[in-house]
């Protein structure tokens, strides 16, 4: 097989994956969180203002994960190096 | 489909090319600057307010508010420099909703000048408040083998803020472009106003993060333990 559909077909397969396994993480944490947050806030309603600030600033933190997971499939799919080298060579 | 306003240039005179990032930054800082200073030419203070003197006090107070309950200190030193985060950060992802705009936070170089911004900021403010001796003692604070983790721990955070802010504004844009060439009309609406919603949570991370980084450097170890009075538990009340 030619380097240059091997790279695609590995880029895309891997994109996927990338963003399937990576999301399954969060997905828990976030869930926890929420979760953990919501008991806590129906045991002290008061203190509910501090509650779901420290939770919006820990699901951002949990979130960027899945984001980087995220931010590489991009890369892979849109702006893979070993693509544009390829192809580049190739002059195609 | 273009995943960063990087590539969209206007216009080009050697080296320097004036991308849609930029263009799209001075547009937002112009309308921040020229609102502020139209709004604050005649205020008032009695019991008369103009509207829009109304809403700038609001979000002033409500971000000072915000600042002394992450920091437990006076809001003053930090105001102008977290709070001109929170506004350029929220302007820049509202106008969204504008046709033809696109976000300069959805680009990594503009995420990237901000979050060193904090990198810097914060041994200004630690070194402002503390001295740099014990600033730059913090850095070995539990044992002195922990100073390259510390080091490791500065930058990585940095490059954190900066991903996250980009990859949450660039994921709305990309999924909003391939929702319009699949289900146009109506799902590309929700999703823009998820975006919307996400634009202003991460502005908010982004100020509150950028708030407790410089915290921890002003503040870490000069009580011994955090302020414990500030905290209300019910059977206080």
């Amino acid at each position: 097989m030619e380097s240059i559909s091997l790279i695609g077909m590995v880029s895309v397969i891997t994109a996927g994956l990338t963003i399937a396994i990576g999301s399954i993480g969060p997905a828990f944490g976030e869930a926890r969180a929420v979760a953990q947050a919501l008991s806590a806030i129906a045991q002290q309603p008061d203190e509910s203002a501090t509650i779901t600030r420290t939770l919006f600033v820990g699901l951002a933190m949990i979130e960027s994960t899945a984001i980087y997971c995220f931010v590489v499939a991009m890369i892979l799919i849109f702006a893979n190096p070993f693509w544009d080298h390829v192809t580049a060579a190739t002059g195609g | 489909m273009t995943i960063t306003p990087d590539s969209i240039i206007y216009w080009q005179w050697g080296d320097f090319a004036l991308n849609a990032t930029i263009v799209f930054t001075w547009l937002v800082m112009a309308l921040l600057t020229l609102g502020s200073w139209l709004v604050t030419r005649r205020l008032s203070e009695g019991p008369e307010l103009s509207r829009w003197q109304n809403l700038l006090e609001v979000l002033v107070v409500g971000i000072r508010d915000q600042i002394a309950q992450v920091s437990h200190q006076q809001p003053g030193p930090y105001l102008p420099f977290v709070g001109t985060l929170f506004l350029f950060i929220a302007v820049a992802n509202l106008l969204n909703v504008i046709p033809g705009y696109m976000a300069p936070t959805g680009s990594l170089s503009t995420t990237t000048a901000l979050a060193i911004c904090v990198f810097v900021a914060v041994p200004v403010f630690g070194i402002a408040s503390k001295g740099p001796g014990a600033y730059l003692q913090h850095y070995i604070k539990p044992t002195p083998l922990m100073l390259p983790f510390n080091v490791i721990g500065e930058v990585s955070r940095t490059i954190a803020l900066a991903v996250r802010l980009y990859g949450n504004i660039m994921s709305g844009t990309v999924i909003v472009a391939i929702l319009l060439s699949l289900t146009p009309y109506f799902f590309p609406v929700v999703m823009q106003l998820l975006g919307l919603l996400t634009g202003m949570i991460q502005a908010y991370i982004f100020a509150i993060l950028a708030m407790v980084y410089i915290a921890s450097a002003t503040s870490v170890h000069e009580h011994g333990e955090p302020d414990e009075p500030e905290h209300k538990t019910p059977s206080d009340q």
